[in-house]
């Protein structure tokens, strides 16, 4: 997929992670921000980088405000922010690109 | 040198402090040593006035010069001015190294930051450090070494003469001419004056600072005149309204109400739960929610408390008020319910040596059957870290954690098992500050783990219908929805050490190394 | 096709908004017997996208150790509903709770979607149950075709805002508004075989209102109560949770039925009751419930 404007899903509540996606300088560029990053930043790296690899996306400004998200949720964000950016609701690939 | 919770402490810093590594909880019963003193100026001549116009004259009339140490109480909590106005004209007047021992220090104290800074401000010492002062602290702003000790752990120092205060800075809500403190009857009521006493008794100059003069003699007394040196009178000690709150509403999120639940249940098949029992708990909503929840059976079965102890919220009085209690042994009061309840007759103020001080005759917390306590984390050895964030921070205080866990029959800790992802139920703590052979059982949302050291209790329990789990599951629980956490990356430099309640060295807390993606 | 989930155990079904990640990563602690993982009312419009990629991830990687996962989905006025489905399905949700069910025909239009989400996912055909909520007047009196309508159909559920604001009248808190669609919804149930369940109770602060009417619906026969809140359950299960009395009574009957079945004796008494075979569902139900309650310790 290309990222092709702006997309943004989450929330700053707790438990929950806000991510914001625009288009790369031809790679993936990750920003995160986190309560959590001693513990657990590898760990959101790694979620990251494997969910945009599903996605098939390598050219990516990608930001996470994390507040303590589990693996689940940051999934979710990451994908809800990518399909916002490229405008797809419907006819989603449930368990292909998206697991 | 491994100490006795398995941690490692470095010989340099025993060296420095000239400490031993803690060697268990009863390393030190039958002690014997003699008590330190007060240099005494003593006052004959009754036309001699105790009175000093400012903040600044006091510290003239008290020698203030660099090196010392002042100290001061925290029962003002986040109203707390007095610690700012002392910093403040001692800074003015350039002096350097000083030592701070305070009963605790927290977001009331954030502006002394600067004066760790630059060199006013040395060496801490505190039941923990929330707000700024801790994160300056791990970041390695403070010269010396922090020393973070329990409420009873600060008064085995005074007493024993490994602190000695040069000057006590008491804040008090009402005082007289000459020197007679109470918790009550001022602008800014903090209700009792317990953490101050032991300043009072050793610290060679003791002002007290007010800002209600009250006729002489302000009687009955909290803090008697005989120790008290000199008395300012200020605009305000606190914002009371940030010293003594409203009670808090009883929770009604469903984890606490279930935590308490389980708690409670298990509290009530223990053979300590009998005509007669003691008590304590904190202010965290899962403890205040159990209090409720024990008092309710305590009507149906009609069983009474002998004693309730610590720090005091509206739970804990209306247990009071309904008959429920013989006696509150108060220590610090969170709400203006208890400010005002202090007054009744059996709510008694105690001092911080009589709660939990290790190194006297005997104190309050020996004869505790229950304690209820929250932590930050617990590890799989039952060790509790209370002063560490789980990003390595200092942002907590032990305050009388160590002293009453290590005495309770029962020590009951109570958390939720997830702080966010952060898992409450760990492998290792980050820092240990209450060590495992003092903790009795965890509570948590997900089930109940109890120490395998007590067989007793274990064998209580086994047709009690709770979720019992072991250490080892609980933690493996949360590591499943969390995942494992990495150990947060600390410099070398250590910053801090843990004292365990009897002096010797717990853990040490080192300088904190900005997260990097390898 | 009988999906052995059709009758389980489903005295609490507790509303959780899908979006939510605080409120769906534990909600099993509480002990409810059903979640209903909300993409309807509870998601904003602009949010119903990503409630989907939460609760896909949460039906694939949570575990909700052995609570039913019921999705409600958007009405089928919606351009939502459809996606929710295939979201759903493909999570490999329990059940879906259709919203504002007025005929036979909104079942058959959500039927036809799960089955041809369960065909593109790979899930075992008949594997998703549904349930109808019923939210108007017209639905309260199309109540048994609506049960009929399907095999994978194990219940309908009454929902009392939309319903009483149709009824032209609002929730008095006496549930006088109620009594008609509370009577036909459990008729219509019990007529079809199927489960019944009673609409929520807003006033989490009245303990006692939301206890007595537990009580008026668990008279009346229901199977279960929507919830909104953890608080709910312990009340729920209280009152839904047979007496030791009746225990002891209904391990007699199915202990004597089992023995003298087979000596051939049709009826007989117990505690000096006349029972026939008649007394058999009921007695094992009973049972059921208080081995679900965790109250029987007996061997049956």
């Amino acid at each position: 997929m290309i990222i092709q404007k702006p997309g943004i899903a989450g929330t700053l509540e707790s438990s929950d992670a806000q991510v914001t996606v625009e288009p790369g300088d031809g790679k993936i560029e990750f920003e995160l921000e986190s309560a959590v990053i001693n513990q657990y930043g590898l760990q959101i790296r790694k979620i990251t980088y494997d969910t945009l690899k599903r996605l098939g996306i390598d050219n990516v400004k990608i930001k996470i405000v994390d507040k303590g998200a589990l693996d689940c949720t940051l999934k979710a964000r990451i994908e809800g922010a990518v399909y916002r950016s490229c405008n797809q609701y419907n006819d989603l690939p449930w368990g292909g690109a998206i697991q | 040198m491994i100490n006795a919770v398995g941690r490692d402490i470095p010989e340099e810093i025993l060296k420095i402090t000239g400490k031993e590594i803690f060697q268990g909880n009863h390393y030190k019963d039958g002690y014997t040593y003699k008590m330190d003193g007060p240099m005494t100026h003593v006052v004959m001549d009754g036309r001699e006035s105790k009175l000093v116009p400012s903040i600044a004259d006091v510290l003239v009339k008290c020698g203030i010069r660099d090196g010392m140490t002042i100290s001061f109480h925290h029962h003002f909590r986040e109203g707390d001015y007095v610690v700012q106005m002392v910093m403040d004209e001692i800074h003015k007047m350039g002096i350097k190294d000083l030592t701070i021992c305070a009963s605790s220090l927290g977001k009331a104290q954030n502006g002394i930051v600067p004066y760790i800074e630059d060199g006013t401000i040395t060496n801490i010492q505190s039941s923990g450090v929330r707000g700024k002062i801790g994160e300056a602290i791990s970041a390695g702003k403070l010269k010396g070494l922090a020393i973070m000790r329990s409420h009873g752990g600060r008064v085995r120092a005074i007493e024993s003469g490994e602190t000695r205060i040069d000057i006590a800075f008491i804040g008090t809500p009402t005082c007289d001419d000459y020197g007679n403190c109470r918790g009550i009857g001022g602008k800014s009521d903090c209700g009792v004056l317990s953490y101050a006493i032991v300043d009072a008794d050793h610290a060679d100059k003791v002002v007290a600072i007010t800002d209600m003069l009250k006729p002489y003699p302000n009687f009955p007394a909290h803090i008697s005149e005989t120790k008290v040196d000199y008395v300012v009178v200020v605009d305000k000690v606190g914002d009371p309204s940030k010293i003594a709150t409203g009670a808090a509403k009883p929770t009604t999120d469903m984890r606490k109400l279930m935590m308490a639940d389980y708690c409670t249940q298990f509290l009530i098949h223990t053979p300590y739960f009998k005509e007669g029992f003691s008590y304590q708990t904190g202010v965290g909503g899962a403890s205040i929610a159990s209090t409720v929840s024990l008092a309710k059976v305590m009507q149906e079965r009609n069983i009474h408390m002998g004693f309730g102890v610590g720090g005091m919220s509206k739970p804990m009085c209306d247990l009071l008020v309904n008959g429920q209690v013989g006696c509150l042994l108060d220590t610090q009061d969170f709400d203006l319910d208890a400010v005002e309840d202090v007054k009744e007759l059996k709510h008694f103020r105690i001092s911080a040596g009589e709660y939990c001080d290790p190194y006297n005759k005997g104190a309050i917390v020996n004869k505790l059957d229950f304690v209820i306590l929250g932590a930050l984390e617990v590890d799989t050895h039952f060790n509790v870290n209370v002063v560490v964030g789980s990003n390595g921070v200092i942002t907590g205080a032990q305050g009388g954690h160590p002293d009453t866990a290590a005495c309770a029959k029962c020590s009951i800790i109570i958390a939720p098992l997830l702080q966010g992802r952060i898992p409450a139920v760990c492998t290792d703590v980050t820092t240990v500050t209450t060590p495992g052979e003092s903790v009795d059982v965890v509570v948590t949302d997900y089930g109940i783990a109890i120490n395998p050291a007590r067989q007793d209790l274990i064998d209580c329990m086994k047709d009690v219908d709770l979720p019992f789990k072991t250490i080892e599951e609980l933690r493996d629980i949360a590591y499943r929805i969390s995942g494992k956490p990495e150990r947060v990356q600390f410099s070398d430099r250590v910053v801090g050490i843990i004292e365990a309640r009897d002096g010797t060295v717990m853990d040490v807390v080192r300088q904190t190394k900005p997260f990097e993606f390898s | 096709m009988k999906n052995p989930n059709m009758k389980r155990l489903r005295r609490t079904m507790m509303f959780l908004n899908a979006q939510k990640p605080g409120l769906i990563k534990d909600p099993y602690i509480y002990k409810p017997d059903s979640i209903m993982l909300d993409l309807e009312d509870a998601v904003a419009e602009n949010q119903k996208d990503a409630a989907r990629f939460s609760l896909y991830h949460a039906l694939k990687e949570i575990d909700y150790h052995g609570v039913e996962r019921v999705i409600r989905i958007n009405g089928l006025d919606t351009p939502y509903w459809q996606e929710d489905i295939r979201c759903a399905v493909a999570g490999g949700c329990d059940a879906i709770r259709i919203p504002k069910t007025e005929s036979a025909l909104d079942i058959h239009l959500v039927e036809e979607k799960v089955l041809a989400a369960e065909k593109e996912f790979g899930r075992p055909e008949g594997s998703t149950l549904l349930m109808a909520a019923i939210e108007s007047a017209r639905g309260v009196m199309k109540a048994l075709d609506i049960c009929d309508a399907s095999e994978r159909l194990f219940g309908i559920a009454l929902s009392g805002g939309d319903y009483t604001k149709d009824l032209q009248t609002h929730i008095t808190g006496t549930g006088i508004e109620l009594m008609g669609a509370r009577q036909n919804l459990i008729i219509a149930a019990r007529a079809a075989g199927k489960q019944c369940f009673d609409k929520v109770y807003t006033n989490l602060n009245d303990t006692e209102g939301f206890r007595k009417d537990v009580e008026t619906i668990h008279l009346m026969g229901f199977d279960g109560k929507s919830i909104i809140n953890p608080r709910q359950i312990r009340i729920v299960h209280e009152i839904f949770t047979p007496s030791q009395k009746d225990i002891a009574f209904s391990e007699k009957v199915v202990k004597e039925i089992d023995s003298k079945k087979a000596q051939g004796i049709g009826v007989f008494t117990v505690d000096g009751k006349m029972i026939d075979i008649a007394f058999y569902d009921g007695a094992k139900r009973t049972i059921e419930l208080a081995k679900a309650s965790g109250v029987y310790k007996g061997e049956l």
